[in-house]
């Protein structure tokens, strides 16, 4: 149980920069979410952590403690990996109990740890088959098991759920966060599922190309995301560019490029700047209106239901708007039709595009 | 139509065993049977057998055989093994040219690599004999080592050591626990091809091995050329039960390809 502070890690291969200087500190018992698209560092990061990857520049500490040269097997870290990486050859308790065996614990109480390792996982009874002979799930279960049953300091999370169908997964989420906070263990993961992240993490970091572009917990970083990306990457966003026309008491009015006007707070604003403005799909209302401020009119072109909600795609000006309705009522509206756009100036956030 | 064609199958197995095991059965069979004439009818003797205990030639020969295809395992089985390693682990220069390499002599007859050992060891200095014999089946054999650990090694899962060093085991605990287990099938399937290609092999060693001196295939082929007597039925059918054996017993502990 111990926090981690990473200062200044860079990574390089060749040209190609993996890490670009990133600094970040894990808080003790937290479960901290690294998201961002494939090969934007978030996975070397976590490699380097556990030791894998050795940084060209910066240091990682555990509990105050550079480890910087200090190799994996000394790091007491526990680790699961994308695809569990079981040992194939022995059963699930020889797994488990692989590293206490490896520390020469005494056999006796080997057999205890093993046994509430596999309770706390809920596989007690399934300790003599082999890892082939276990579905998805149990697998993972397994290698939780594993990695926790040595007590590490830290535990890393390599796209830990990434394997398992939906179903499971959602399932398996909760499990992992129970099992979490009973542990206490500061935990870090590593995910490109948004979902994933939003769900699990006390806080999480978006990468891009190597750096982290901002951090926060879910709800606050998913709200006020600060770039284009970041607000694109986390969930989904429409993204509506203007001019400010006028300042006011801390609000800005801005000439939409698509028609209209918007009225939200554009901190550091000035007249005749230009801004992109982020707005969530579910924060848009669908109605009939006069298209004032904060208003847009627009025609609906696709409609695609899914159940408890449905998305519907207005063509505004040049641009195609994306929002989701809650399905209150029966009756959905028809593509083809004139609509207007609505939404609360709050929910527009100023994003660099 | 489909009744046909499976029926037909089923033909084609059954012709395939006949002609591929009958053979085999006729001569073990004609080896308890007295008549130095392979005469019929069949009568049950152990006498070639009890011929071969007193056939000092024959069991030389046999301890040579052996002896040789024993070495020639634990050489060409460590070799190769590192050899597959490398290729599979390292990069290199030449690496690809190296890989390449390693096919011809698996296509090339054995006659022509016979006969190519034979005027370079003559041409270096080394002397016909069991040392010669040795270093031929070594380099025979490699390949096939190389090959068979190569394929075991390609679908070895790299993560498993990641894995068990996070859990703090050392490289040499993650070697002996993980890794090893996990090749052995592969490293025992390659060993086992480096003894029966040394164990069947003849041309290497009848061109290799000086007058006097021979190995089981070897001597099989000259008491062959003397005169055919039901003694050669009996040690080739001792032949096959142990090679066989071996097979089977080493099957049955680890399932090739498939992982345990």
């Amino acid at each position: 149980m111990s926090d981690v502070v990473v200062t200044n890690a860079v990574k390089k291969y060749g040209a190609v920069v993996a890490l670009g200087g990133v600094s970040i500190r894990f808080q003790e018992g937290e479960l901290f979410g690294l998201l961002g698209p494939s090969g934007s560092g978030k996975t070397t990061l976590l490699r380097a952590i556990a030791g894998f990857v050795t940084l060209d520049e910066g240091s990682v500490l555990i509990d105050g403690r550079d480890i910087s040269g200090v190799p994996v097997h000394l790091r007491n870290i526990g680790m699961m990996f994308q695809n569990y990486a079981l040992f194939p050859h022995m059963s699930v308790a020889d797994n488990v109990a692989f590293g206490l065996e490896v520390r020469s614990l005494p056999k006796a109480e080997v057999r205890e740890r093993v046994k509430a390792a596999l309770g706390m996982v809920r596989l007690t009874g399934l300790e003599a088959r082999r890892p082939k002979q276990l579905s998805g799930g149990q697998q993972q279960r397994v290698a939780l098991a594993r990695a926790l049953v040595t007590r590490p300091k830290v535990l890393l999370l390599d796209e830990p759920l990434g394997a398992l169908d939906r179903h499971l997964r959602q399932e398996m989420q909760i499990e992992l966060r129970r099992i979490q906070r009973a542990v206490g263990i500061t935990t870090v993961f590593v995910t490109h599922d948004q979902e994933e992240a939003l769900t699990l993490s006390d806080r999480i970091a978006i990468f891009e190309s190597g750096r982290i572009i901002q951090e926060g917990p879910p709800m606050e970083v998913y709200e006020r995301p600060r770039s284009k990306f970041a607000a694109g990457f986390l969930g989904e966003a429409n993204f509506l560019q203007g001019r400010i026309e006028n300042l006011s008491g801390g609000l800005a009015t801005v000439a939409l490029d698509l028609g209209g006007r918007a009225q939200c707070a554009v901190p550091g604003g000035e007249v005749g700047q230009s801004v992109t403005l982020a707005l969530r799909p579910e924060k848009i209302g669908i109605a009939a209106g006069d298209g004032g401020i904060n208003q847009t009119r627009g025609r609906v072109t696709d409609v695609v239901f899914s159940g408890n909600s449905t998305t519907y795609r207005v063509a505004v000006g040049e641009q195609s708007m994306t929002l989701f309705r809650q399905n209150l009522s029966g009756s959905a509206i028809e593509p083809g039709s004139e609509v207007t756009l609505s939404w609360s100036g709050e929910h527009l956030v100023v994003v660099t595009p | 139509m489909r009744g046909l064609g499976a029926w037909l199958l089923q033909a084609h197995l059954w012709l395939v065993l006949f002609f591929l095991y009958v053979p085999i059965l006729v001569m073990a069979a004609l080896g308890f049977n007295a008549s130095p004439l392979y005469a019929l009818p069949f009568d049950f003797d152990l006498v070639w057998y009890k011929a071969l205990t007193g056939n000092a030639k024959l069991i030389n020969a046999g301890i040579n055989s052996i002896g040789i295809a024993l070495v020639n395992t634990v050489i060409a089985t460590v070799l190769g093994t590192m050899a597959a390693l490398a290729f599979a682990r390292y990069q290199f220069r030449g690496k690809t040219i190296l890989q390449l390499l390693l096919f011809p002599p698996v296509a090339i007859p054995w006659l022509v690599i016979g006969t190519a050992m034979l005027v370079f060891f003559y041409w270096v200095g080394i002397k016909r004999g069991l040392f010669a014999i040795l270093l031929g089946h070594v380099a025979l054999s490699l390949p096939y080592v190389i090959v068979v650990v190569g394929a075991r090694l390609a679908t070895f899962p790299r993560v498993v050591e990641e894995a068990a060093a996070t859990l703090g085991a050392t490289p040499w605990q993650t070697f002996r626990r993980v890794t090893a287990p996990i090749l052995a099938p592969g490293v025992i399937g390659g060993a086992l091809f480096a003894f029966a290609v040394s164990f069947d092999q003849f041309v290497i060693s009848y061109f290799l091995a000086p007058p006097g001196t021979t190995t089981l295939p070897v001597e099989i082929y000259g008491a062959i050329r003397k005169g055919f007597t039901p003694e050669i039925n009996a040690i080739s059918t001792i032949i096959i039960v142990v090679s066989m054996g071996a097979l089977l017993l080493t099957a049955r502990f680890y399932r090739f390809g498939g992982e345990r």
